[in-house]
């Protein structure tokens, strides 16, 4: 019979327990910072916060956050928690500007990450005898290695196969039995074209079971897509850099929320404006505090990364909670009439409607009106102007029901707007204030 | 019964549009031999009924146009007092409900059609089997 749980007792651990056990790790973790990281320190100063201040989990909106400027600031080893020769992995994270983000790794460190992924794979059905293709990219980016030390530890076989060489792939895939991979959603999509194009049907001619994905966004919408041409499951993976890479929240089998594993991070959920908790089911930032980490534990990080906790136990009995599918980046945000609004929710509701295209646009004219720019679908173009009025109306009514803000919608010519490059300018800010 | 088919643009409001669409006609050579143009606040849809529908539908879509092609119904108008009202009276009596329509004049004050768009044309071909009325055929939109 296939195994469950790979750490039963801590995945099942009762909510007290668990939380008794948060608090034993913040404090210690928080004074072991305090007194070895000197830039830490002065900053809790500041703020007015010494470790004999956190008693209990409430204690946490004392500390001070921790922004990704702070971790380029440590750059290459400011922030380091151990002495420098206990670590034994180095990872950064690319910044698109300036310094990268230099994250270490202790044995312990290393072990543990393994054991999250552990987990991770051991909730969705992979273990010994399936074959894992990782197809993330090895190298100073934690994605693939990872990803690769917690699959050994499960006991699947790792082909470190890298992204690219498509040809390469399909053969390992072929020829080995992979039964699962960890891609790129972008390049899963590629493969299906590659494979349709030299005459393969990858339902037929490969023995895949289970896809996990992260790294990029991805919508619903996506994931039904590959898991439909492939004939598999996928499971989303959350996890970034600072907080060690991937498996820091992951799908079970219900795929209704990503459990993140409470017994190792802090989970917040901030309002990105102010820096006030937010309770359970309200979206706004994830704010993550490493408790287990030696080389480099992090209170508070500010991820920028937009969910929300889903309320209410899941069937698969683990009590850490869950998280929703990264909504979008805070970076991302705006606000009207009071209300912040990603541009993501309002993306998720055009892929819902029938009748308009990918490609839209989000004007803001004033603090209290947004004007959505959307392309219709030429192909449901039928003359019959009835129909675009609906679409219209369908819009208004279900982005106001999503965003509680009423917009206003204009209906564009297909190849109207500049086409999406996945870093499309959605917004465009028109207020002078 | 022939197939007569109308062109239908879907069309921002803004300036230039129309004069677009009917460069790209013009330059190909084709005749518009009827238009209608139903607008909202903020877009609208251009109709044309044109006598090379085929290339027409090719060449606005090569310029970038979201264009479709449907089947109306081109009823034949006496050329007298009442001539419209008795077969707006046909059509309202057999059930068809007008969706849409407009004007073809054939021959000046000779022939006039009166183009109407319905929901399902199928169904209301079947009811105006008997209904006295007379079309305009695919033969005589095409070009002579
Ligand atoms: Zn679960």
């Amino acid at each position: 019979m296939t195994k469950r749980y790979w750490q039963k007792d801590i995945e099942t651990i009762s909510r007290r327990s668990l939380e008794d056990l948060q608090v034993k790790r913040l404090r210690s973790v928080f004074s072991r910072l305090y007194r070895t990281v000197p830039n830490f320190q002065s900053k809790c100063r500041e703020s007015g916060v010494k470790p004999s201040d956190i008693e209990s989990l409430k204690d946490i909106v004392k500390i001070p956050f921790t922004t990704s400027e702070d971790l380029r600031g440590g750059y290459p080893d400011g922030l380091l928690a151990v002495s420098r020769d206990k670590a034994v992995r180095l990872h950064t994270s690319s910044g698109t500007t300036g310094k990268p983000k230099a994250l270490f790794f202790t044995k312990k460190d290393i072990n543990q990450s393994a054991d999250l992924i552990a987990r991770c794979l051991t909730m969705t059905g992979t273990g010994s005898g399936d074959v894992l293709q990782n197809m993330m990219t090895y190298g100073l980016f934690t994605g693939a290695m990872v990803m690769h030390y917690g699959a050994e530890k499960v006991g699947a076989l790792v082909i470190p196969a890298g992204p690219g060489s498509t040809e390469r792939q399909v053969a390992l895939m072929k020829d080995f039995g992979t039964t699962a991979v960890h891609i790129l959603p972008s390049y899963a999509l590629y493969i299906a074209t590659f494979m349709a194009r030299h005459g393969m049907d990858p339902r037929k001619d490969l023995s895949l079971k289970r896809a996990y994905m992260g790294a990029e966004p991805y919508s619903e919408k996506t994931r039904q897509k590959i898991e439909s041409i492939y004939g598999i499951d996928v499971y989303n993976c959350y996890g970034l850099t600072e907080m060690n890479g991937p498996g820091v929240a992951f799908d079970c089998m219900e795929r209704s929320g990503l459990h993140l594993w409470e017994d190792q991070f802090i989970l917040e959920i901030i309002d990105p404006a102010t820096g006030q908790q937010l309770p359970d089911g309200e979206q706004g930032e994830l704010v993550l505090t490493t408790l287990c980490r030696e080389a480099m534990p992090i209170m508070r990080y500010r991820t920028r990364d937009i969910t929300r906790v889903k309320p209410g136990k899941c069937p698969c009995g683990r009590t850490h909670r869950r998280i929703s599918r990264i909504l979008g980046r805070t970076d991302d945000m705006f606000i009207i009439r009071g209300v912040n609004i990603f541009p993501q929710q309002i993306e998720n509701v055009l892929m819902g409607i029938r009748g308009v295209a990918q490609n839209y646009q989000i004007v803001l004219e004033s603090l209290d009106d947004i004007t959505i720019r959307v392309e219709i679908a030429s192909d449901m173009f039928d003359g019959n102007i009835e129909r675009l009025l609906a679409i219209k109306k369908e819009i208004i009514e279900k982005v106001r029901s999503s965003v509680l803000v009423r917009p206003d919608v204009e209906l564009l010519e297909p190849g109207t707007l500049p086409v999406a490059d996945g870093k499309a300018k959605r917004v465009i800010d028109e207020r002078t204030l | 019964m022939e197939k007569v088919q109308q062109l239908s643009i879907f069309a921002e409001n803004r300036p230039g549009r129309l004069e677009k669409i009917t460069r790209v006609l013009g330059e190909n050579g084709i005749n518009i031999l009827a238009t209608a143009i139903v607008s909202t606040n903020g877009f609208g849809v251009i109709k044309f009924m044109v006598d090379k529908c085929d290339l027409a539908l090719a060449k606005l879509r090569e310029a970038g146009f979201t264009v479709s092609l449907s089947e109306v119904l081109a009823i034949e108008m006496k050329d007298k007092p009442g001539g419209l009202h008795d077969v707006v009276q046909i059509l309202s009596e057999k059930g068809v409900n007008i969706e849409n329509a407009s004007v073809y004049v054939a021959e000046s004050r000779k022939r006039a059609y009166l183009l109407v768009e319905v929901k399902d044309i199928e169904k209301a071909k079947q009811q105006l089997k008997n209904s006295g009325l007379t079309f305009l055929g695919a033969k005589q939109q095409a070009p002579a």
